[in-house]
């Protein structure tokens, strides 16, 4: 079987995450790795995810957006809803995970989508400060809503209320969804991981990745040639959205108790995930997972190094950003990488072949 | 006729860019439109395009009324263009820049590029033929793996002009195509664009300021000044009328 070029790319991005994840069975297996350790391991899966969802729309679409730990909180919220709802309803685990998981990446393309009518008519800055007040909106209702049945009925309201009888409430204020099933695994992490691989580097080298490139390359140009831009860039958002919505179902079937706290749905989250996504390289995903791993990894394994723990994390930023995107480094990687020594060992082959 | 245009005309604030322009192109023809700086050429374009809606007048193509739709429906319709400043998907190969020309005619839906159908990998090999027998002829072929951007300006220019044609249009627009190319250059793009109409069929209106190229190719000419028609005809009555000359070598 012949590959293109860029789909000997993809493969190699995806067998990079199987390795990884062999590797950590194995050591994991063998009794190598720390509790901490392994507990990194599902949330490390949902960046890695989050970060190649909100390259879809930076690096390949083009835009600038801060509202994705909004999506991600959506998908979380939703698909939790559903789980803790069905928890004692005798429907197997696997499968009730999975309809979690088309409930929360559903439930955030429909949200993606539904922020996207008015907001993909902006460009630049306002788009990013647009989609950053619509993530932080989503954060704040979620924290401040309750939401419970009994007896009566479904209740929903911002100020917290008693149940009649048998009830259960499900979402509490700030206090969130407790007892949300502990579903998310790593091995399910990774395969969601290797399905958004596929789905984002499929798009991408397909007809509807270029027509999505084009809009970001000359969007003027683009709709000369007949591009539909507007319908093209819905698309893309939606897509991402979804991707960041099933991120957030991984995060909530990861933790008991679940809350729209600043810190796993703030903007901050937002801004944390576009610097894995600048920092592994605009419209690189393989950068966008291998920096969001790096990066997340690193400080929780510094922790023990308190206060010298964000020193070295910067610099460890400045030597990616310099890795990354220092003209000389990315010569000598189209020199000396790993592509351009499998470039040149195929051609040697070539030559052989031809002399025998 | 392929095209037919009556009374067009567009202000922008209180600058009059276009006034009662008109236009009448024979299927196969290629047909020049020259004019000073700032005679509102290019506006003309964007009004043929959809770039911007007239306040009055009226486009035909092929007999269809195409007044005031979207750039979009006139692509679809049969209207390509370049543009003066060149305008490609810079780091996008040169094979997928036209790739993306010929995204209306070769479908397959997103989902089955995701799941790569068969029909993902037919479509795609479909496209990638017509891709190349399209950049052959710009003699672009052993270059379809560079990002456009890396191209030099000559072959940017006819990478826009395979990107225009690779819509399958019925006219193409070309806005100043020899612009910023040497005699060499310009010498070859004059047979490009003549082996285009003659291998296409392709009906051609050209915006060019070079006039051995305008001379050279163009059957019929129509000279712009201050937004209007001022002559209109064959090439070379047109460019010894005296009024012309007069509009580019300015009243004094
Ligand atoms: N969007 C716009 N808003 C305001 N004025 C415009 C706009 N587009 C064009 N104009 C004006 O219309 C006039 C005609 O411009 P146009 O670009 O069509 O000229 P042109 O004949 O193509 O000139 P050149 O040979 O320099 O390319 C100019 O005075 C220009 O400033
Ligand atoms: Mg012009």
């Amino acid at each position: 079987m012949k590959f293109t070029k860029q789909t000997k790319h993809d493969l190699i991005t995806c067998g990079i995450v199987a390795a990884f994840y062999i590797l950590v069975t194995i050591l994991s297996a063998t009794g190598h790795l720390s509790n901490h350790f392994r507990g990194l391991l599902v949330p490390l899966c949902y960046y890695a995810i989050a970060a190649v969802s909100l390259n879809l729309v930076v690096g390949i679409l083009g835009d600038l957006s801060l509202g994705h730990a909004g999506f991600m909180c959506i998908g979380a919220f939703s698909s939790s809803l559903f789980s803790v709802a069905v928890k004692n309803s005798g429907l197997p685990s696997p499968l009730r995970f999975l309809i979690a998981l088309v409930i929360g990446t559903l439930m955030a393309a429909l949200f993606g989508f539904l922020i996207g009518i008015p907001v993909l008519r902006l460009n630049g800055d306002y788009l990013a400060i647009v989609t950053l007040a619509f993530g932080e909106i989503i954060k704040n209702f979620l924290s401040a809503v309750y939401l419970g049945y009994d007896e009566a009925g479904i209740h929903a309201s911002f100020k917290s209320f008693q149940l009649q009888g048998e009830g259960k409430m499900l979402i509490n204020g700030a206090m969130g969804i407790q007892g949300t099933p502990m579903d998310s695994s790593f091995t399910v992490a990774v395969l969601l991981l290797l399905i958004t691989l596929a789905v984002v580097m499929n798009i991408v080298n397909s007809r509807t990745g270029r027509a999505i490139m084009a809009i970001r390359d000359n969007r003027i140009a683009a709709e000369s040639v007949g591009i539909n831009v507007t319908s093209y860039k819905m698309l893309a958002f939606t897509v991402s959205a979804a991707i960041a919505g099933c991120a957030g179902v991984l995060f909530s079937h990861n933790t008991t108790t679940l809350t729209a706290s600043s810190t796993y749905f703030g903007y901050n989250v937002s801004i944390m995930i576009l610097v894995y996504v600048v920092l592994g390289g605009i419209g690189s995903i393989r950068g966008s997972v291998i920096a969001a791993a790096v990066l997340y990894v690193l400080p929780e394994m510094l922790r023990g190094l308190s206060t010298y723990r964000m020193l070295i994390y910067s610099i460890v930023l400045i030597v990616m950003m310099l890795i990354n995107w220092a003209p000389g480094a990315i010569a000598f990687r189209e020199r000396y990488g790993i592509m351009a020594f499998l470039r040149r060992r195929n051609e040697n082959r070539g030559k052989e072949g031809q002399r025998s | 006729m392929i095209l037919s245009v009556n009374d067009l005309g567009i202000s922008f604030g209180g600058l009059r860019a276009v006034d009662d322009f008109h236009i009448g192109i024979e299927q196969g023809e290629l047909y020049g439109l020259i004019g000073p700086n700032g005679a509102g050429k290019t506006t003309v374009f964007n009004l043929l395009t959809g770039v911007y809606r007239p306040d009055e007048g009226k486009i035909l193509l092929d007999g269809d009324d195409i007044t005031g739709l979207s750039t979009i429906e006139i692509n679809r319709a049969g209207i390509a263009r370049t543009f003066q400043n060149i305008r490609l998907f810079k780091d996008l190969s040169v094979l997928d820049n036209v790739k993306i020309g010929l995204h209306n005619r070769f479908s397959y839906s997103t989902l089955e590029g995701i799941l790569r159908l068969p029909n993902y990998f037919r479509t795609e090999k479909e496209m990638n033929v017509n891709a190349e027998e399209l950049l052959e002829v710009f003699g672009l072929k052993d270059e379809k793996e560079t990002l456009s951007k890396n191209l030099p300006y000559g072959k940017q220019r006819k990478l826009e002009i395979a990107r225009a044609l690779a819509t399958a249009p019925k006219l193409l627009l070309l806005d100043e195509p020899a612009a910023g190319m040497n005699p060499n250059e310009t010498g070859e793009l004059m047979e490009t664009i003549r082996f285009v109409r003659d291998h296409f069929k392709m009906t051609i209106l050209l915006i060019e300021h070079d006039m051995k190229l305008v001379a050279g190719i163009c059957e019929r000419l129509t000279v712009l000044n201050f937004g209007s028609v001022l002559v209109e005809g064959e090439t070379e009555k047109v460019l010894n009328d005296p009024e012309v000359i007069r509009a580019y070598l300015g009243e004094d």
